[in-house]
Protein backbone atom coordinates (compact mmCIF):
# COMPACT_ATOMS: atom_id res chain seq x y z
CA UNK A 1 0.00 0.00 0.00
CA UNK A 2 1.77 3.15 -1.10
CA UNK A 3 1.21 6.38 1.28
CA UNK A 4 -0.12 8.52 -1.22
CA UNK A 5 -3.39 6.48 -1.21
CA UNK A 6 -3.83 6.49 2.41
CA UNK A 7 -5.19 10.47 2.60
CA UNK A 8 -5.40 13.28 0.77
CA UNK A 9 -2.24 15.58 1.67
CA UNK A 10 -2.53 17.83 4.41
CA UNK A 11 -3.29 21.57 3.18
CA UNK A 12 -0.69 23.52 2.80
CA UNK A 13 -0.86 26.00 6.52
CA UNK A 14 -0.19 29.18 4.96
CA UNK A 15 -0.73 31.65 7.20
CA UNK A 16 -3.99 33.25 6.76
CA UNK A 17 -4.30 36.83 6.20
CA UNK A 18 -3.55 38.80 9.21
CA UNK A 19 -1.39 35.89 10.86
CA UNK A 20 2.18 36.45 11.55
CA UNK A 21 4.35 33.49 11.44
CA UNK A 22 5.00 31.58 14.19
CA UNK A 23 8.37 32.18 14.50
CA UNK A 24 10.57 34.70 12.33
CA UNK A 25 14.80 35.00 12.85
CA UNK A 26 16.05 37.72 10.68
CA UNK A 27 19.11 38.58 10.26
CA UNK A 28 20.46 37.27 13.63
CA UNK A 29 23.99 36.98 14.50
CA UNK A 30 24.77 35.01 18.07
CA UNK A 31 28.88 35.64 19.12
CA UNK A 32 30.23 33.85 22.59
CA UNK A 33 32.88 35.20 24.80
CA UNK A 34 35.19 32.00 24.66
CA UNK A 35 36.70 31.00 28.15
CA UNK A 36 40.21 32.86 26.59
CA UNK A 37 38.20 36.15 26.18
CA UNK A 38 38.17 35.86 22.44
CA UNK A 39 35.23 36.38 20.08
CA UNK A 40 33.32 33.52 18.62
CA UNK A 41 30.67 33.43 16.16
CA UNK A 42 27.91 30.67 16.45
CA UNK A 43 25.57 31.87 14.11
CA UNK A 44 25.72 34.85 11.36
CA UNK A 45 22.92 36.01 9.15
CA UNK A 46 20.75 33.48 10.09
CA UNK A 47 17.21 33.80 8.67
CA UNK A 48 14.54 31.57 9.44
CA UNK A 49 10.62 31.14 9.35
CA UNK A 50 8.43 28.81 10.82
CA UNK A 51 4.77 29.45 9.79
CA UNK A 52 2.09 28.48 12.01
CA UNK A 53 1.25 24.69 12.21
CA UNK A 54 4.09 23.92 10.14
CA UNK A 55 6.74 20.98 11.02
CA UNK A 56 10.45 22.43 10.28
CA UNK A 57 13.78 20.19 10.80
CA UNK A 58 17.34 21.41 11.55
CA UNK A 59 19.81 19.48 10.33
CA UNK A 60 23.63 20.63 10.72
CA UNK A 61 27.02 19.24 11.71
CA UNK A 62 27.50 19.02 15.33
CA UNK A 63 28.86 21.94 16.70
CA UNK A 64 27.46 24.36 13.97
CA UNK A 65 24.67 26.26 15.84
CA UNK A 66 21.59 24.22 16.31
CA UNK A 67 21.01 24.31 20.44
CA UNK A 68 22.05 28.19 20.13
CA UNK A 69 19.09 28.82 17.53
CA UNK A 70 16.80 27.44 19.72
CA UNK A 71 17.62 29.00 22.72
CA UNK A 72 17.47 32.04 20.78
CA UNK A 73 13.50 31.47 20.42
CA UNK A 74 13.12 30.50 23.85
CA UNK A 75 14.00 33.78 25.16
CA UNK A 76 16.84 32.03 27.36
CA UNK A 77 19.61 33.88 25.04
CA UNK A 78 19.76 37.32 23.21
CA UNK A 79 21.36 37.80 19.93
CA UNK A 80 23.83 39.80 19.51
CA UNK A 81 22.29 41.22 16.69
CA UNK A 82 19.12 40.89 14.44
CA UNK A 83 15.80 40.09 15.65
CA UNK A 84 14.16 37.04 16.81
CA UNK A 85 9.90 37.30 16.70
CA UNK A 86 7.49 34.66 18.24
CA UNK A 87 3.99 35.07 16.86
CA UNK A 88 4.60 38.59 15.47
CA UNK A 89 6.18 39.97 18.90
CA UNK A 90 9.66 40.56 19.41
CA UNK A 91 11.52 37.85 21.97
CA UNK A 92 11.82 39.30 25.64
CA UNK A 93 12.53 36.60 28.24
CA UNK A 94 10.92 33.25 28.24
CA UNK A 95 7.70 33.28 25.98
CA UNK A 96 4.64 31.42 27.53
CA UNK A 97 3.34 29.89 24.12
CA UNK A 98 6.86 28.10 23.85
CA UNK A 99 7.50 24.29 24.91
CA UNK A 100 11.06 22.50 24.63
CA UNK A 101 12.09 19.37 24.55
CA UNK A 102 16.27 19.29 25.64
CA UNK A 103 18.91 17.42 24.42
CA UNK A 104 19.86 15.96 27.82
CA UNK A 105 17.54 15.00 30.07
CA UNK A 106 15.85 17.32 32.29
CA UNK A 107 13.42 15.65 34.13
CA UNK A 108 13.40 16.47 38.32
CA UNK A 109 14.89 13.71 39.57
CA UNK A 110 13.28 13.96 42.75
CA UNK A 111 9.77 14.23 41.25
CA UNK A 112 7.69 11.04 40.16
CA UNK A 113 6.26 11.28 36.84
CA UNK A 114 2.98 12.50 38.19
CA UNK A 115 4.45 15.51 39.83
CA UNK A 116 6.97 16.14 36.71
CA UNK A 117 4.22 16.19 34.20
CA UNK A 118 2.04 18.50 36.47
CA UNK A 119 5.12 20.86 36.76
CA UNK A 120 3.93 23.08 34.18
CA UNK A 121 0.27 23.81 34.86
CA UNK A 122 1.38 24.60 38.83
CA UNK A 123 3.83 26.47 37.47
CA UNK A 124 1.68 28.65 35.54
CA UNK A 125 -1.05 28.51 38.54
CA UNK A 126 -3.70 25.71 37.83
CA UNK A 127 -4.94 24.56 41.27
CA UNK A 128 -3.17 21.22 42.39
CA UNK A 129 -6.40 19.50 41.27
CA UNK A 130 -7.07 20.40 37.84
CA UNK A 131 -3.22 19.43 37.12
CA UNK A 132 -3.15 16.59 38.35
CA UNK A 133 -6.44 15.18 36.32
CA UNK A 134 -4.77 17.10 33.39
CA UNK A 135 -1.26 15.09 34.11
CA UNK A 136 -2.82 11.91 34.25
CA UNK A 137 -4.47 12.34 31.07
CA UNK A 138 -1.27 13.18 29.66
CA UNK A 139 0.34 10.52 30.98
CA UNK A 140 -2.31 8.08 29.46
CA UNK A 141 -1.91 9.16 26.49
CA UNK A 142 1.85 8.90 26.68
CA UNK A 143 1.06 4.93 28.04
CA UNK A 144 2.91 5.54 31.20
CA UNK A 145 -0.58 4.93 33.30
CA UNK A 146 1.00 2.19 35.28
CA UNK A 147 4.12 4.09 36.24
CA UNK A 148 3.03 7.67 37.18
CA UNK A 149 4.54 7.17 41.12
CA UNK A 150 7.73 6.04 39.87
CA UNK A 151 10.38 8.40 40.00
CA UNK A 152 12.55 9.34 36.63
CA UNK A 153 15.46 7.02 37.60
CA UNK A 154 12.97 3.72 37.69
CA UNK A 155 12.20 4.17 34.28
CA UNK A 156 14.24 3.43 30.72
CA UNK A 157 15.73 6.05 28.38
CA UNK A 158 12.33 5.64 25.92
CA UNK A 159 9.78 6.22 29.40
CA UNK A 160 12.22 9.21 30.48
CA UNK A 161 11.61 10.70 26.79
CA UNK A 162 7.59 10.31 27.15
CA UNK A 163 7.46 12.12 30.44
CA UNK A 164 9.54 14.46 28.90
CA UNK A 165 6.80 14.53 26.04
CA UNK A 166 4.27 15.03 28.13
CA UNK A 167 5.48 17.53 30.33
CA UNK A 168 5.71 19.47 27.42
CA UNK A 169 2.78 18.79 25.64
CA UNK A 170 0.77 19.34 28.86
CA UNK A 171 1.20 23.26 28.45
CA UNK A 172 -0.22 23.19 25.29
CA UNK A 173 2.27 25.12 23.23
CA UNK A 174 1.77 26.57 20.39
CA UNK A 175 5.27 26.63 19.04
CA UNK A 176 7.48 23.34 20.23
CA UNK A 177 10.91 23.09 19.99
CA UNK A 178 13.00 20.00 20.54
CA UNK A 179 17.02 19.88 20.63
CA UNK A 180 17.39 16.01 19.13
CA UNK A 181 14.87 14.44 21.46
CA UNK A 182 15.19 10.78 20.45
CA UNK A 183 18.97 10.80 19.49
CA UNK A 184 19.66 8.81 22.37
CA UNK A 185 17.32 6.06 21.55
CA UNK A 186 17.66 3.14 20.47
CA UNK A 187 16.30 2.43 16.71
CA UNK A 188 12.97 0.73 17.09
CA UNK A 189 12.18 3.09 20.10
CA UNK A 190 12.98 5.86 18.51
CA UNK A 191 10.61 5.28 15.26
CA UNK A 192 7.86 4.52 17.79
CA UNK A 193 8.23 7.83 19.33
CA UNK A 194 8.50 9.82 16.07
CA UNK A 195 4.71 8.52 15.60
CA UNK A 196 4.04 9.21 19.05
CA UNK A 197 4.99 12.70 18.19
CA UNK A 198 3.11 13.16 15.06
CA UNK A 199 0.05 12.06 16.84
CA UNK A 200 0.22 14.60 19.51
CA UNK A 201 1.24 17.55 17.14
CA UNK A 202 -1.27 17.00 14.57
CA UNK A 203 -3.67 17.22 17.08
CA UNK A 204 -2.42 20.75 18.33
CA UNK A 205 -1.54 22.81 15.26
CA UNK A 206 1.49 23.95 17.42
CA UNK A 207 4.20 25.22 14.87
CA UNK A 208 7.52 22.79 15.99
CA UNK A 209 11.40 23.30 15.36
CA UNK A 210 13.13 19.70 15.55
CA UNK A 211 16.87 19.56 15.65
CA UNK A 212 18.39 16.32 14.25
CA UNK A 213 21.71 15.14 13.05
CA UNK A 214 19.39 12.56 11.58
CA UNK A 215 18.67 13.29 8.16
CA UNK A 216 16.19 10.19 7.56
CA UNK A 217 14.53 11.15 10.50
CA UNK A 218 14.91 15.16 9.44
CA UNK A 219 12.93 14.16 5.87
CA UNK A 220 10.23 11.87 6.94
CA UNK A 221 8.82 14.06 9.96
CA UNK A 222 9.00 17.30 8.05
CA UNK A 223 7.28 20.03 5.83
CA UNK A 224 10.32 21.75 5.46
CA UNK A 225 13.89 20.88 6.25
CA UNK A 226 16.80 23.95 6.84
CA UNK A 227 20.63 22.71 6.46
CA UNK A 228 23.00 24.82 8.15
CA UNK A 229 26.42 25.29 6.86
CA UNK A 230 29.11 24.47 9.35
CA UNK A 231 29.68 26.52 12.18
CA UNK A 232 29.33 29.63 12.13
CA UNK A 233 26.14 28.42 10.97
CA UNK A 234 23.85 30.41 8.32
CA UNK A 235 21.05 28.68 5.97
CA UNK A 236 22.54 27.01 3.53
CA UNK A 237 19.32 25.79 1.93
CA UNK A 238 15.69 24.67 2.21
CA UNK A 239 13.62 22.07 1.18
CA UNK A 240 10.30 21.60 1.43
CA UNK A 241 8.88 18.19 2.33
CA UNK A 242 6.02 17.39 0.37
CA UNK A 243 5.23 14.15 1.31
CA UNK A 244 1.70 13.08 2.18
CA UNK A 245 0.64 12.91 5.68
CA UNK A 246 -0.32 11.06 7.90
CA UNK A 247 3.03 9.95 8.00
CA UNK A 248 4.09 6.03 9.11
CA UNK A 249 7.56 5.88 9.77
CA UNK A 250 7.58 1.82 9.93
CA UNK A 251 6.91 2.37 5.91
CA UNK A 252 7.65 5.96 4.95
CA UNK A 253 11.94 4.79 4.32
CA UNK A 254 10.79 2.78 1.30
CA UNK A 255 8.63 4.80 -0.09
CA UNK A 256 10.48 6.03 -3.78
CA UNK A 257 9.91 9.81 -3.37
CA UNK A 258 11.01 10.05 0.67
CA UNK A 259 14.55 8.02 -0.57
CA UNK A 260 15.15 11.06 -3.29
CA UNK A 261 14.91 13.50 -1.12
CA UNK A 262 17.17 12.25 1.32
CA UNK A 263 19.67 11.57 -1.29
CA UNK A 264 19.55 14.99 -2.51
CA UNK A 265 19.64 16.29 0.67
CA UNK A 266 22.49 14.58 1.91
CA UNK A 267 24.90 15.33 -0.95
CA UNK A 268 24.04 19.01 0.23
CA UNK A 269 25.25 18.21 3.62
CA UNK A 270 27.74 16.18 3.09
CA UNK A 271 30.16 18.81 1.95
CA UNK A 272 29.57 20.60 5.61
CA UNK A 273 29.71 17.96 7.45
CA UNK A 274 33.34 17.48 5.71
CA UNK A 275 33.97 20.70 6.26
CA UNK A 276 32.76 20.61 10.44
CA UNK A 277 34.88 17.77 10.29
CA UNK A 278 38.33 18.68 8.35
CA UNK A 279 38.01 21.58 11.27
CA UNK A 280 37.84 20.15 14.14
CA UNK A 281 40.56 17.75 13.02
CA UNK A 282 42.59 20.72 12.06
CA UNK A 283 41.87 22.63 15.01
CA UNK A 284 42.50 19.24 17.18
CA UNK A 285 39.38 19.65 19.30
CA UNK B 1 23.83 -32.97 17.54
CA UNK B 2 20.33 -32.84 17.72
CA UNK B 3 18.88 -33.02 21.07
CA UNK B 4 16.08 -36.25 20.80
CA UNK B 5 12.41 -34.72 21.47
CA UNK B 6 11.35 -36.76 24.18
CA UNK B 7 14.96 -35.93 26.34
CA UNK B 8 12.82 -32.64 28.02
CA UNK B 9 9.97 -35.21 29.44
CA UNK B 10 12.21 -37.84 30.34
CA UNK B 11 13.65 -37.18 33.85
CA UNK B 12 15.10 -40.24 34.05
CA UNK B 13 17.97 -38.77 31.49
CA UNK B 14 18.33 -35.62 33.35
CA UNK B 15 21.38 -34.44 35.15
CA UNK B 16 21.20 -35.77 38.20
CA UNK B 17 21.42 -32.19 40.65
CA UNK B 18 17.43 -30.68 40.23
CA UNK B 19 17.37 -27.16 39.31
CA UNK B 20 16.43 -24.72 42.28
CA UNK B 21 12.90 -23.50 42.46
CA UNK B 22 13.11 -19.39 42.66
CA UNK B 23 11.75 -19.83 46.26
CA UNK B 24 14.61 -22.28 47.02
CA UNK B 25 17.38 -19.43 45.67
CA UNK B 26 15.35 -16.93 47.27
CA UNK B 27 15.61 -18.79 50.78
CA UNK B 28 19.22 -19.57 50.14
CA UNK B 29 20.00 -15.63 49.72
CA UNK B 30 18.16 -14.91 53.05
CA UNK B 31 20.00 -17.46 54.67
CA UNK B 32 23.12 -16.01 53.23
CA UNK B 33 22.35 -12.45 53.97
CA UNK B 34 21.69 -13.29 57.87
CA UNK B 35 24.59 -15.57 58.14
CA UNK B 36 26.78 -12.67 57.24
CA UNK B 37 24.82 -10.09 59.28
CA UNK B 38 25.28 -12.11 62.28
CA UNK B 39 29.66 -12.15 61.53
CA UNK B 40 29.31 -8.42 61.15
CA UNK B 41 27.41 -7.59 64.35
CA UNK B 42 29.64 -10.77 66.25
CA UNK B 43 33.27 -9.10 65.22
CA UNK B 44 32.11 -5.88 66.48
CA UNK B 45 31.16 -7.03 69.79
CA UNK B 46 34.66 -9.10 69.80
CA UNK B 47 36.50 -6.29 69.06
CA UNK B 48 34.67 -4.16 71.79
CA UNK B 49 35.31 -6.27 74.29
CA UNK B 50 38.46 -7.14 73.42
CA UNK B 51 39.83 -3.36 74.03
CA UNK B 52 37.63 -3.07 77.16
CA UNK B 53 39.04 -5.87 78.30
CA UNK B 54 42.55 -5.27 77.57
CA UNK B 55 42.30 -2.15 78.71
CA UNK B 56 40.63 -3.11 82.33
CA UNK B 57 43.23 -5.73 82.54
CA UNK B 58 45.95 -3.20 81.93
CA UNK B 59 44.61 -1.09 84.58
CA UNK B 60 44.35 -3.97 87.12
CA UNK B 61 47.57 -5.05 86.87
CA UNK B 62 49.35 -1.77 86.64
CA UNK B 63 50.79 -1.91 83.13
CA UNK B 64 47.87 1.04 82.20
CA UNK B 65 47.94 3.83 85.08
CA UNK B 66 44.19 4.24 86.03
CA UNK B 67 45.26 7.76 87.06
CA UNK B 68 46.18 9.00 83.87
CA UNK B 69 44.11 6.96 81.69
CA UNK B 70 41.22 5.83 83.65
CA UNK B 71 39.92 2.15 83.78
CA UNK B 72 36.42 1.00 82.51
CA UNK B 73 35.37 -0.13 85.62
CA UNK B 74 36.09 3.36 86.67
CA UNK B 75 34.33 4.90 84.35
CA UNK B 76 31.22 2.71 84.61
CA UNK B 77 30.92 3.53 88.55
CA UNK B 78 31.46 7.25 87.66
CA UNK B 79 28.73 7.00 85.01
CA UNK B 80 26.85 5.39 87.74
CA UNK B 81 27.43 7.57 90.79
CA UNK B 82 26.66 10.59 88.60
CA UNK B 83 23.12 9.07 87.58
CA UNK B 84 22.15 8.31 91.35
CA UNK B 85 23.68 10.69 93.49
CA UNK B 86 24.01 14.05 91.05
CA UNK B 87 27.00 15.51 89.91
CA UNK B 88 28.96 18.59 92.06
CA UNK B 89 26.94 20.96 90.08
CA UNK B 90 23.46 19.25 89.90
CA UNK B 91 21.61 16.17 88.36
CA UNK B 92 23.24 14.71 85.16
CA UNK B 93 19.94 14.94 83.63
CA UNK B 94 20.09 18.66 84.09
CA UNK B 95 23.60 18.76 82.50
CA UNK B 96 22.81 16.95 79.80
CA UNK B 97 20.21 19.03 79.36
CA UNK B 98 21.43 22.29 78.95
CA UNK B 99 24.47 21.31 76.86
CA UNK B 100 21.97 19.61 74.69
CA UNK B 101 20.08 22.83 74.43
CA UNK B 102 22.60 24.56 73.23
CA UNK B 103 23.74 22.13 70.96
CA UNK B 104 20.46 21.85 69.08
CA UNK B 105 19.58 25.65 69.01
CA UNK B 106 23.23 26.52 67.75
CA UNK B 107 23.04 23.96 65.35
CA UNK B 108 19.24 25.21 64.11
CA UNK B 109 20.14 28.47 64.48
CA UNK B 110 23.48 27.88 62.17
CA UNK B 111 21.59 25.44 59.48
CA UNK B 112 19.28 27.68 58.77
CA UNK B 113 21.32 30.86 58.53
CA UNK B 114 23.52 28.64 56.19
CA UNK B 115 21.33 27.65 54.66
CA UNK B 116 19.86 30.86 53.55
CA UNK B 117 22.84 32.16 52.96
CA UNK B 118 23.78 29.90 51.02
CA UNK B 119 21.12 29.59 48.42
CA UNK B 120 21.13 33.57 48.64
CA UNK B 121 24.65 34.06 47.40
CA UNK B 122 24.13 30.84 44.66
CA UNK B 123 21.25 32.33 43.40
CA UNK B 124 22.99 36.41 43.17
CA UNK B 125 26.59 36.32 41.15
CA UNK B 126 26.95 40.06 42.31
CA UNK B 127 26.36 38.97 46.24
CA UNK B 128 28.46 35.93 45.75
CA UNK B 129 31.48 37.85 44.15
CA UNK B 130 31.30 40.67 46.64
CA UNK B 131 30.77 38.47 50.42
CA UNK B 132 32.66 35.45 49.03
CA UNK B 133 36.45 37.01 49.93
CA UNK B 134 34.76 37.84 53.55
CA UNK B 135 33.72 34.47 53.66
CA UNK B 136 37.03 32.70 52.73
CA UNK B 137 38.78 34.70 56.00
CA UNK B 138 35.64 34.41 58.36
CA UNK B 139 36.17 30.46 57.16
CA UNK B 140 40.09 30.77 57.80
CA UNK B 141 39.72 32.14 61.35
CA UNK B 142 39.67 29.48 64.54
CA UNK B 143 36.51 29.68 64.84
CA UNK B 144 36.76 28.22 68.99
CA UNK B 145 38.56 31.77 69.61
CA UNK B 146 35.82 33.24 69.13
CA UNK B 147 34.35 31.36 72.36
CA UNK B 148 36.53 33.69 74.70
CA UNK B 149 34.54 36.91 73.08
CA UNK B 150 31.52 35.85 73.14
CA UNK B 151 32.10 34.82 76.71
CA UNK B 152 32.64 38.65 77.57
CA UNK B 153 30.11 39.89 75.17
CA UNK B 154 27.30 37.43 76.28
CA UNK B 155 28.41 36.18 79.73
CA UNK B 156 28.80 33.04 81.32
CA UNK B 157 24.70 32.00 80.68
CA UNK B 158 23.45 29.88 77.56
CA UNK B 159 23.58 32.18 74.95
CA UNK B 160 27.37 32.66 74.32
CA UNK B 161 27.74 28.77 74.50
CA UNK B 162 24.46 29.34 71.75
CA UNK B 163 26.34 31.57 69.41
CA UNK B 164 29.93 29.67 69.56
CA UNK B 165 27.69 26.21 68.24
CA UNK B 166 26.24 28.88 65.57
CA UNK B 167 29.49 29.74 64.35
CA UNK B 168 30.61 27.04 64.21
CA UNK B 169 27.72 25.22 62.00
CA UNK B 170 27.38 27.72 60.24
CA UNK B 171 29.98 28.28 57.95
CA UNK B 172 29.73 24.27 56.76
CA UNK B 173 25.86 24.48 56.12
CA UNK B 174 26.60 27.60 54.49
CA UNK B 175 29.73 26.31 51.86
CA UNK B 176 27.76 22.74 51.39
CA UNK B 177 24.54 24.91 50.53
CA UNK B 178 25.90 27.32 48.44
CA UNK B 179 28.41 24.82 46.24
CA UNK B 180 24.73 22.73 45.72
CA UNK B 181 23.18 25.77 44.61
CA UNK B 182 25.65 26.29 42.07
CA UNK B 183 25.86 22.62 40.96
CA UNK B 184 22.17 22.60 40.32
CA UNK B 185 21.52 21.42 36.75
CA UNK B 186 21.38 24.11 33.91
CA UNK B 187 18.69 22.23 31.55
CA UNK B 188 17.27 21.81 35.07
CA UNK B 189 16.34 25.35 35.74
CA UNK B 190 16.17 26.07 32.10
CA UNK B 191 13.56 23.18 31.93
CA UNK B 192 11.53 24.76 34.45
CA UNK B 193 12.01 28.78 33.21
CA UNK B 194 10.13 27.08 29.87
CA UNK B 195 7.69 25.52 31.59
CA UNK B 196 6.79 28.79 33.75
CA UNK B 197 8.38 28.64 36.53
CA UNK B 198 8.86 31.89 38.29
CA UNK B 199 12.84 33.15 40.14
CA UNK B 200 11.10 31.98 43.63
CA UNK B 201 9.34 28.57 42.00
CA UNK B 202 12.68 28.07 40.96
CA UNK B 203 14.56 28.26 44.10
CA UNK B 204 12.07 26.37 45.95
CA UNK B 205 11.14 23.59 43.31
CA UNK B 206 14.37 23.17 41.66
CA UNK B 207 17.24 24.86 43.42
CA UNK B 208 17.19 23.55 46.94
CA UNK B 209 16.10 20.38 46.08
CA UNK B 210 18.88 20.04 43.87
CA UNK B 211 20.87 21.09 46.39
CA UNK B 212 19.19 18.79 49.68
CA UNK B 213 21.63 15.79 49.20
CA UNK B 214 24.79 19.06 49.94
CA UNK B 215 23.10 20.22 52.39
CA UNK B 216 21.96 16.75 54.00
CA UNK B 217 25.65 16.18 54.26
CA UNK B 218 26.80 18.93 55.69
CA UNK B 219 24.11 18.58 58.73
CA UNK B 220 25.74 15.57 59.50
CA UNK B 221 29.00 16.94 59.91
CA UNK B 222 27.89 19.80 61.61
CA UNK B 223 25.93 18.44 64.33
CA UNK B 224 29.05 17.34 66.04
CA UNK B 225 30.37 20.60 65.90
CA UNK B 226 27.63 22.27 67.51
CA UNK B 227 28.08 19.99 70.03
CA UNK B 228 31.98 20.82 69.98
CA UNK B 229 30.87 24.64 69.93
CA UNK B 230 28.63 24.40 73.01
CA UNK B 231 30.95 22.03 75.10
CA UNK B 232 33.87 24.20 74.66
CA UNK B 233 31.93 27.42 75.59
CA UNK B 234 31.32 25.50 78.66
CA UNK B 235 34.69 24.88 79.13
CA UNK B 236 35.62 28.36 78.37
CA UNK B 237 33.11 28.71 81.55
CA UNK B 238 29.75 28.46 82.61
CA UNK B 239 27.41 27.27 85.52
CA UNK B 240 26.21 24.25 84.13
CA UNK B 241 27.00 21.86 81.40
CA UNK B 242 28.90 18.56 80.43
CA UNK B 243 31.71 20.74 79.51
CA UNK B 244 31.75 21.99 82.74
CA UNK B 245 31.79 18.78 84.22
CA UNK B 246 34.81 17.66 81.75
CA UNK B 247 36.15 21.03 83.28
CA UNK B 248 35.86 19.84 87.44
CA UNK B 249 36.87 16.55 86.72
CA UNK B 250 40.43 17.50 84.60
CA UNK B 251 40.96 20.28 87.77
CA UNK B 252 40.38 17.54 90.29
CA UNK B 253 42.65 15.25 88.54
CA UNK B 254 39.51 12.79 87.66
CA UNK B 255 40.95 10.65 84.42
CA UNK B 256 37.47 8.96 84.84
CA UNK B 257 34.99 11.63 85.01
CA UNK B 258 36.67 13.22 81.72
CA UNK B 259 35.96 9.95 79.99
CA UNK B 260 32.66 9.44 81.36
CA UNK B 261 31.47 12.98 80.37
CA UNK B 262 32.67 11.96 77.06
CA UNK B 263 31.00 9.19 76.56
CA UNK B 264 27.80 10.84 77.27
CA UNK B 265 28.60 13.49 74.41
CA UNK B 266 29.28 10.41 72.17
CA UNK B 267 25.70 8.94 73.09
CA UNK B 268 24.31 12.30 72.52
CA UNK B 269 25.85 12.99 69.21
CA UNK B 270 25.16 9.43 67.80
CA UNK B 271 21.25 9.95 68.74
CA UNK B 272 21.43 12.63 66.98
CA UNK B 273 22.99 11.75 63.92
CA UNK B 274 20.42 9.08 63.82
CA UNK B 275 17.97 10.92 63.83
CA UNK B 276 19.03 13.00 61.16
CA UNK B 277 19.60 10.39 59.12
CA UNK B 278 15.73 9.58 59.87
CA UNK B 279 14.87 12.78 58.01
CA UNK B 280 17.40 12.33 55.23
CA UNK B 281 15.50 9.16 54.38
CA UNK B 282 12.26 11.18 54.26
CA UNK B 283 13.39 14.03 52.22
CA UNK B 284 15.92 12.35 49.66
CA UNK B 285 13.28 8.54 49.54
CA UNK B 286 13.74 9.66 45.36
CA UNK B 287 17.44 8.55 45.15
CA UNK B 288 18.31 5.68 43.46
CA UNK B 289 19.86 2.83 45.10
CA UNK B 290 23.68 2.34 44.84
CA UNK B 291 24.39 -0.26 42.43
CA UNK B 292 26.55 -1.99 45.30
CA UNK B 293 23.37 -2.03 47.39
CA UNK B 294 20.87 -3.48 45.14
CA UNK B 295 20.22 -6.98 45.44
N1 LIG C 1 27.65 29.37 26.43
C1 LIG C 1 28.56 29.25 25.44
N2 LIG C 1 29.76 29.86 25.54
C2 LIG C 1 30.67 29.77 24.57
N3 LIG C 1 30.48 29.07 23.44
C3 LIG C 1 29.31 28.42 23.26
C4 LIG C 1 28.29 28.47 24.26
N4 LIG C 1 27.24 27.74 23.83
C5 LIG C 1 27.60 27.23 22.62
N5 LIG C 1 28.84 27.66 22.27
C6 LIG C 1 29.53 27.35 21.03
O1 LIG C 1 28.67 27.61 19.96
C7 LIG C 1 28.80 26.61 18.96
C8 LIG C 1 27.46 26.03 18.65
O2 LIG C 1 26.97 25.31 19.75
P1 LIG C 1 25.60 24.54 19.74
O3 LIG C 1 25.39 23.94 21.07
O4 LIG C 1 24.54 25.44 19.23
O5 LIG C 1 25.89 23.39 18.67
P2 LIG C 1 24.91 22.28 18.10
O6 LIG C 1 24.73 22.56 16.66
O7 LIG C 1 23.69 22.19 18.93
O8 LIG C 1 25.78 20.96 18.25
P3 LIG C 1 25.30 19.46 18.58
O9 LIG C 1 24.68 18.91 17.34
O10 LIG C 1 26.57 18.76 18.89
O11 LIG C 1 24.35 19.53 19.73
C9 LIG C 1 29.79 25.57 19.49
O12 LIG C 1 31.02 25.79 18.83
C10 LIG C 1 29.92 25.90 20.94
O13 LIG C 1 31.25 25.70 21.36
MG1 LIG D 1 22.95 20.78 20.36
Amino acid sequence: MSLHTLEVARPPLSPAAGFSPAIELENVTRRFLTPDGKSMTALRDFTMTVDRGEFACVVGPTGCGKSTTLNLVTGLARPSAGEVRVMGGPVSGIHEDVGFVFQADALFPWRSVLDNVAAGPIYRGLSKARAYEKARDWIARVGLSRFEKHYPHQLSGGMRKRVALAQTFINEPKILLMDEPFSALDVQTRTLMQNELLDLWSGSGASVVFVTHDLEEAVALADKVYVLTAGPATVKSVYRIDLPRPRVMEEIRYDSAFVEQCRVIWDDLRQEVQIGQQRTLDTGH
Amino acid sequence: MSMPAHAVSAPSTAAPRAIPTEAEIEAKARARIKARRTLVISLRIAILVAVLGIWEIGAETGFIDPFFFASPSGIADQIWIWMTEGTSQGPLWTQILVTLEETVLGFIIGAVGGVVCGILLGRNKLLADVFSIYIKIANSIPRVVLGSIFIIALGLGMPSKVALAVVMVFFVVFANAFQGVREADRAMIANAQILGASPFQITTTVIIPSAMSWILASLHVSFGFALVGAVVGEFLGAKQGVGLLIATAQGAFNANGVFAAMIILAVLALVMEFLITLVENRLVKWRPVPFNEQN
